[in-house]
């Protein structure tokens, strides 16, 4: 029974980074519409730069976190202004392979300067575990669920109470509307995908604390985050959220209770379900 | 339409296509095993690109999961054959079966409840994914340890039961491939054909027209699974071991999907060009990065490329071709 | 006198100059033997680059050392990408360039896919590395194999627990089976239910977890195994997963008696042992290794060194170097380059000044050599190091391990 309780806890911290994660994809996709293939890569991207930071100067991925999210939301918006932005009125096909020879650009960069091997970075506190009322509790795995959800808090804040985060939702919401109401759509949208690109370097960092990075895991994080996003709801961020902490969940339990290595079974077919029964989503607005 | 178009352009065109087909007719002949058996997999690519095509160039579906019709048609056809004994061509006609009812099941499934677009796009992963991770624990099929096919080394080529040279299944697959060519060709002439590109211009104008929507679209969806069932049971007889990571898996899926997008999609040679010109690329890339000994320089530049072709020539290398060749208004 | 040169020394100078001029001519037409093409095949970029580059590594220290021992052999390289397909076509490649033999190429797939391509060109396959034992089921007859196959690595690998138990004294009474799902892993899992009864095992199987080879975090998986309460865990991983796995087992204060990884990579891989440091110590890997007893080792070893400082001297070497060897004795014997004569040479191979644990390299009429034998490796001082047999080992086995805690 205590196993259980570790392993769902644990499933629940991993679920908040997953979160903040696919949060990035969701607002991209919720507003611009454009199926970002190259998340996974631009997650790794931030990953090698949070580890070269963390070996060469000794950098605590927790504190790198807010400077990768600031260095990606410059990339981001760059990256969109400069390239995407051309994209968004085209066929899905083409979106699609635009982001996916972006991502296969990033991914062999990354191969190119670090190599195949997976990398992991260092902090003292790496095996320190705390023992709460006999359940284990991982100190990095808690300490990177805390600024995952400080992140996805400052989010909310953001989309709630600024001015361009409003905008933005009226975007989302109706897009000729802002363009009439004189809303400058291009620039935000700019903006948006630089959000996207900012909370993907923050879980990026988070992420790092958890697993070792290697250039072949962006395919499936990519992967991840639209399961993600899809069961929580495209365009509400607590769905995004809530997505994230199921699928952390229901991972590690289909794990413990069937066999582990059919963990991502159970997760693709959660996905089909849903998208089959209810493709808004648990907390999305109707399609 | 037949009459718009000038009868020097159809001719140039007709003439263009039997010059391409002469060319392959021999080519075995001169060049030697590497040459026939990196065509083999140019072939592979064009023939399973125009059955993708068909369902994305004409009918507008994007399948991002369609390594898993090549898994079924490969495992199902290899498995019956290590198994029971039975013969080649019978045990792929099983693997079409199962591909095509797979191909029908997730068509229908998703357009009844109205899935489409990206989101049917991320449902044909789900699939592929799905089926791959199963057949890992199939231990009927191997299970990650892969399904290996018994070879028997013959002195000669046997069509029959599959066993020989790669010029045999070269030839095989030039046939496919050229078969695919003229039934993609004759579709497009007829009902079928034009209410495929009605669909994918615009669907609600099309269900307005009254076109049964529905029951076109999962058509497509079958003919094109059912199709590359077959070159995956080629491909279990050729290669002789199965893996579910690589028959099923996502690069596979990628793979199959870029050649007929570089290449062209929605025209009839389109996938064709786009397998040869990727494969040479590719080649010439392992050489280079061979040389220079830089792990992961190869799939750089095939990503800027990519990039390159998608920015500059979004419609596709052989809509340039065709204008550069002069046989802009042929049927091709 | 100095500067006139007497009779009896221009005669003995004369004579030496003779002799030199003699056995000059007979060293050039020595050197007239062409060497050996062997076209080399290994996956040095993909998935498996760190594992193909390694290999790579053997075959290149292999020339030169080889040119010392009266061989002569020239290596064509290619890479397999880490793709059956990609394997198959740059067989065809080489041999279309002249290979007279090929070597290769670590994978099982892509070692199958290469193996069909000599087959049908009839061009001898020397492979390095391979462990599905069907390779050597298809009647091939150009096809042979120098490394055990997987029934025999876990074999060899379970026979080597038996004999740990009697070494130290300790002996665990359960076990729990963690391992990836992959070729390794189903070997294992399939070997394992069988062996235990037919081999006397005197511990019980309490719960076996298999999980997915891209799996980025393992806690769920320890968590399970820990959960199973047994004396002994039995890991089958490869590098980044058993790094992952000794990781959540520190964390989640999981102490077994001890870790043996049996017939997989991993737990003698370098980069695992930097990765986990103090944690990686004491943990056992049942695996064909270098015999410390053979001179021939210790030469490679010295050479290694040399050209490669940085990496490691680990089994890919080992069985690189040795398939050069022999592909090297078997054309030194033939004489000629045909294929005819190099397969019969192959045929006949008996070498005993070899690398690797084993008895002298020879080959069953299916191509297989049944002469390797396995090693018990113990990481020690951040190295692995043969601890069984006792005939070959370089240290005493400790088990029961000492706790995590109490590393230094």
């Amino acid at each position: 029974m205590l196993t259980f309780v570790n392993i769902v806890v644990a499933g629940l911290l991993t679920g908040c980074v997953y979160g903040l994660m696919a949060l990035g994809l969701s607002v991209i996709f919720g507003v611009i519409r454009i199926i970002n293939f190259a998340h996974g890569a631009m997650m790794v991207v931030a990953m090698y730069f949070v580890l070269v930071a963390n070996q060469k100067f000794g950098l605590d991925p927790l504190v790198a976190m807010p400077l990768i999210a600031a260095a990606l939301f410059l990339a981001g918006y760059a990256l969109q202004r400069g390239v995407i932005n051309r994209y968004i009125a085209r066929p899905e096909h083409e979106q699609f392979l635009l982001l996916l020879a972006v991502s296969i650009i990033l991914t062999s960069s990354t191969l190119i300067a670090f190599g195949p091997d997976a990398r992991s970075v260092h902090v003292d506190y790496a095996y320190d575990s705390y023992e709460i009322g006999g359940v284990l509790v991982d100190k990095v795995r808690a300490l990177a669920a805390l600024g995952a959800i400080s992140g996805v808090a400052a989010l909310w804040a953001f989309f709630r109470f600024t001015r361009t985060g409003k905008s933005i939702r009226a975007c989302a919401d109706n897009h000729v509307g802002a363009e009439v109401v004189g809303l400058n759509v291009k620039q935000l949208y700019a903006v948006t995908f630089g959000i996207g690109a900012t909370c993907v370097g923050a879980s990026g960092a988070l992420l790092l604390l958890l697993v070792d990075v290697q250039p072949y895991i962006a395919d499936d994080y990519t992967l991840l985050a639209f399961i993600i996003v899809i069961i929580g709801g495209l365009g509400s961020m607590p769905g995004a959220l809530l997505g994230g902490l199921l699928v952390g969940v229901s991972e590690a339990v289909s794990g413990f209770v069937i066999m582990p290595s059919l963990k991502s079974m159970f997760s693709f077919g959660l996905l089909i379900i849903v998208l089959l029964v209810r493709p808004q989503g648990l907390l999305g607005r109707h399609v | 339409m037949n009459l718009l178009i000038s009868s020097t352009m159809q001719r140039r065109s007709a003439m263009a296509l039997a010059f391409f087909v002469a060319v392959m007719l021999v080519l075995p002949l001169f060049a030697g095993n590497y040459v026939v058996s990196m065509l083999v997999v140019v072939l592979f690519s064009a023939y399973v690109g125009q059955a993708w095509n068909l369902m994305m160039g004409y009918a507008g579906q994007l399948s991002l999961g369609h390594a898993l019709y090549v898994g079924l048609g490969a495992y199902i056809s290899g498995a019956l054959f290590v198994h029971y004994g039975l013969p080649p061509w019978i045990g792929m006609l099983a693997g079409m079966a199962a591909a095509g009812l797979a191909g029908v099941v997730i068509a229908a499934l998703s357009f009844r409840f109205g899935v489409t677009g990206v989101y049917f796009a991320l449902l044909t992963i789900a699939f592929a994914e799905f089926t791959r991770i199963a057949f890992n624990h199939f231990a009927w099929v191997g299970g990650s340890s892969g399904l290996y096919l018994p070879v028997v080394t013959l002195t000669r080529d046997d069509i029959v039961h599959l066993r020989g040279s790669p010029t045999m299944f070269y030839y095989v697959l030039l046939a496919l491939t050229l078969a695919a060519l003229a039934l993609s060709h004759l579709l497009l002439g007829r009902r079928v054909g034009f209410y495929w590109r009605a669909i994918r211009e615009d669907q609600e104008a099309a269900q307005a027209a009254g076109i049964d929507v529905f029951r076109y679209k999962v058509a497509a969806v079958a003919l094109s699974a059912t199709m590359t069932a077959i070159a995956g049971a080629l491909m279990a007889f050729y290669d002789n071991n199965l893996y579910p990571d690589t028959a099923f898996g996502i690069s596979r899926s990628i793979d199959i999907i870029t050649a007929p997008i570089i290449g062209g999609l929605g025209t009839l040679f389109g996938p064709i060009l786009g397998a040869f010109v990727l494969t040479m690329l590719s080649e010439t890339m392992t050489s280079l990065s061979a040389n220079l000994g830089v792990n992961g320089l190869k799939q750089w530049i095939y990503g800027a490329t990519l990039l390159v072709i998608v920015m500059l020539q979004p419609a596709g290398l052989w809509p340039w071709l065709k204008t550069l060749l002069r046989l802009d208004e042929g049927k091709l | 006198m100095a500067d006139r040169l007497n009779r009896r020394e221009f005669g003995l100078g004369a004579g030496a100059t003779g002799a030199l001029v003699m056995t000059g001519g007979r060293c050039r037409a020595q050197a007239q033997v062409p060497p050996l093409k062997l076209g080399v095949l290994a996956p040095r970029s993909g998935f498996e680059a760190l594992i193909g580059q390694g290999c790579q590594r053997g075959f290149e220290v292999a020339v030169p050392l080889l040119r010392d021992m009266g061989y002569a052999i020239e290596l064509m390289s290619a890479d397999t990408e880490s793709k059956p397909d990609v394997a198959r076509v740059q067989a065809e490649k080489l041999i279309a360039e002249g290979a007279h033999m090929l070597c290769g190429a670590w994978d099982s797939g892509q070692t199958a896919a290469v193996a069909q391509v000599s087959e049908q060109h009839g061009v001898p396959l020397v492979i390095n590395i391979a462990a599905d034992p069907k390779i050597t089921e298809q009647g091939y007859k150009f096809v042979f194999r120098n490394f055990p196959n997987a029934p025999m690595l876990m074999t060899g690998a379970l026979s080597l627990l038996k004999d740990l138990f009697e070494v130290t004294g300790t002996t665990p009474q359960t076990a729990v089976l963690m391992a990836v799902n992959d070729t390794f892993g189903q070997a294992a899992q399939n070997a394992i239910n069988v062996l235990l009864p037919k081999l006397g095992m005197p511990f019980r199987l309490v719960d076996t977890i298999t999980y997915d080879p891209q799996a980025k975090d393992l806690s769920v998986e320890v968590a399970k195994a820990k959960a199973a309460r047994a004396d002994l865990h039995i890991g089958v991983t490869r590098l980044n997963d058993g790094i992952l796995m000794v990781r959540e087992m520190v964390k989640q204060r999981y102490e077994p008696m001890g870790i043996v990884s049996p017939g997989s990579p991993g737990f003698y891989e370098r980069p695992l042992i930097k990765a986990l440091g103090k944690y990686a110590e004491y943990c056992f890997s049942n695996n064909p290794w270098m015999d410390p007893n053979q001179a021939l080792t210790k030469t490679i070893d010295a050479a290694f060194a040399k050209t490669f400082p940085d990496d490691p001297f680990d089994i890919n070497v080992g069985f690189s170097f040795e398939a050069a060897l022999i592909a090297a004795d078997a054309y030194k014997r033939a004489g000629s380059t045909n294929a005819q004569a190099l397969v019969e040479a192959l045929r006949a191979t008996d070498i005993a000044n070899r690398v690797m644990i084993g008895g002298p390299i020879r080959f069953d009429e299916k191509g297989q050599n049944v002469g390797n034998r396995l090693a018990s490796l113990q990481i020690r001082n951040g190295k692995p190091t043969v601890v069984l047999p006792p005939t070959n080992a370089e240290a005493k086995p400790v088990f029961p391990m000492p706790g995590w805690s109490q590393r230094m």
